[in-house]
């Protein structure tokens, strides 16, 4: 009994020693993603959690030599789930922007695409400030696309979803005359699927960073900022080391960073 | 506390009032009376009416109001062409339209139970009696068999009144901005999910605490000649 006292008091002794003198990494190393949202990060028919930011995820990991382990969370709980510590790290297509930097650390952004509107190809919607007040817009809950419509086109008719493929089924039964995404998903959930043969993106290309921010990057608590600072490493190391290029043309065959 | 956040967002919130008010008072309103057929038929001898009214208050007790909503919105969704063909895609394509259906049938469905529930515990002497007294079939109902089900169902649908309140907070997963999707907008916006939703839960709370006030007054008229027992 006794012998086992000590040995468990040396266990803990070691613990607290290597927390607190060198800021490990949490082990494991919990990370969220929505797992709605492909080909960024999805869930596939048997549970597994994928996607180029998935994939992204693991390299870093492997980087910072981390035990790392996904979860899913629904979009509009995906930040107060990283306030409550649910997780330690949200790689999600999390845009950096001010006002989210007011609540949690970002790492630097790992990828950057603009954002656009899609519209059925043989419909006159016409993409302007006059003509999105005169039509039914679609988008996911709790986006940057969202606060743009919103700060940008209050009037306008905007229908918000849980998930952005609800967007779009509304889109294709004719419910919403457009939805606001992101190009690469515009690309992958609707113009290359069978069904997206009638549909094109319209308008200009939007990335103000007061909506859009600096591009996407790992989420994580204010206190945990060591986080962060970790996958920035990794991700200038992956960047620099080949990996990124590699993944990023595995599924989309472009370099999907954006400006340096 | 971020009490700005929610004073900014008022107007939305009262918006999401009046939609979360109109869903449920609407839904409720039709489905009172829906339901007088609907359990007329479940304690009917014919066949048909017996099987048609079980198989429809057994599917919509028996399946989650989310997955009936899914259903009903997304099902549409999918058979835009086809409901366009019968003219009835003018409506199904409107989330207001979906919404107001789903909530309309669920709550006709449990609301029959009560109909019925009240109907049969009518004790047969009083029924006897009103036969008695020479009247109609239809005479029967209207004068006799339906008020007094309604005085021995009312507690029980004063229930089903706060229930379809709360319930109507899941037509924001099919887009329709009521209390519950104005919150969800607003917390998420500004990053304020502890105020956004306390907000919402006060509100809540004010119309089902309205509402059983009312219920009380209502079931007061409905017993009042036993004035002497009741409190």
């Amino acid at each position: 009994m006794k012998n086992k006292f000590k040995y468990s008091v040396a266990i803990l002794a070691i613990g607290f020693s290597a927390n607190s003198y060198s800021q490990d990494l949490p082990d494991p190393l919990v990370i969220a993603t929505e797992g709605a949202y492909p080909p960024f990060n999805y869930v596939d028919a048997s549970g597994n959690v994928l996607g180029f930011e998935v994939d992204l995820a693991r390299a870093m990991c492997e980087e910072l030599k981390a035990n790392c382990q996904f979860v899913t969370q629904d979009w509009d709980g995906i930040i107060p789930g990283l306030l409550a510590r649910h997780y330690d790290a949200v790689v999600g297509s999390l845009y950096i922007t001010d006002e989210r930097k007011e609540r949690i650390a970002f790492s630097e952004k790992y990828y950057q695409t603009p954002t656009r509107f899609v519209v059925m190809s043989d419909s006159d919607v016409e993409i302007s400030d006059e003509g999105i007040s005169r039509i039914t817009i679609g988008t996911q809950r709790g986006t940057s696309f969202e606060r743009m419509m919103r700060d940008e086109h209050p009037d306008a008719d905007l229908r918000v979803y849980g998930s952005i493929d609800e967007a779009y089924q509304d889109l294709q039964s004719g419910r919403v005359d457009a939805v606001i995404d992101d190009v690469v998903s515009i690309n992958e959930n609707l113009l290359s699927q069978e069904h997206g043969g009638g549909y094109e993106m319209r308008g200009p290309e939007f990335s103000d960073p007061e909506w859009f921010g600096y591009g996407a990057g790992v989420g994580v608590h204010k206190d945990d900022k060591y986080i962060a600072d970790a996958f920035s490493e990794a991700i200038r190391t992956i960047r620099e080391n080949g990996t990124y290029e590699r993944i990023s043309n595995e599924w989309f065959g472009f370099d999907v960073y954006g400006e340096q | 506390m971020n009490i700005n956040a929610i004073i900014e967002g008022l107007p939305r919130f009262i918006d999401g009032v009046i939609i979360t008010v109109t869903y449920a008072g609407g839904s409720l309103l039709i489905g009172f009376f829906m339901a007088i057929p609907v359990a007329l038929m479940r304690s009917s001898r014919n066949r048909f009416f017996y099987w048609f009214s079980t198989g429809y208050v057994t599917f919509f007790r028996g399946t989650p109001l989310l997955a009936q909503l899914f259903l009903v919105y997304y099902g549409a969704g999918q058979f835009h062409h086809e409901l366009d063909v019968i003219g009835l895609w003018d409506f199904f394509r409107e989330p207001w339209f979906c919404a107001i259906f789903t909530l309309t049938l669920n709550t006709t469905a449990y609301t029959s139970e009560i109909w019925r529930g009240g109907l049969q515990a009518i004790p047969k002497a009083e029924i006897e009696a009103a036969r008695a007294c020479g009247l109609s079939d239809f005479q029967l109902l209207r004068h006799i068999m339906f008020p007094r089900a309604l005085g021995i169902g009312w507690p029980a649908y004063t229930n089903e009144v706060v229930y379809q309140i709360q319930a109507t907070s899941l037509v924001s997963v099919i887009s329709v901005m009521d209390i519950t999707g104005v919150a969800r907008s607003i917390a998420s916006r500004d990053f304020v999910y502890y105020e956004a939703f306390l907000f919402a839960a006060a509100l809540y709370l004010l119309l089902v605490y309205g509402f059983i006030a009312f219920s009380r007054l209502v079931e007061k008229k409905l017993h009042r000649h036993l004035k002497d027992t009741t409190t």
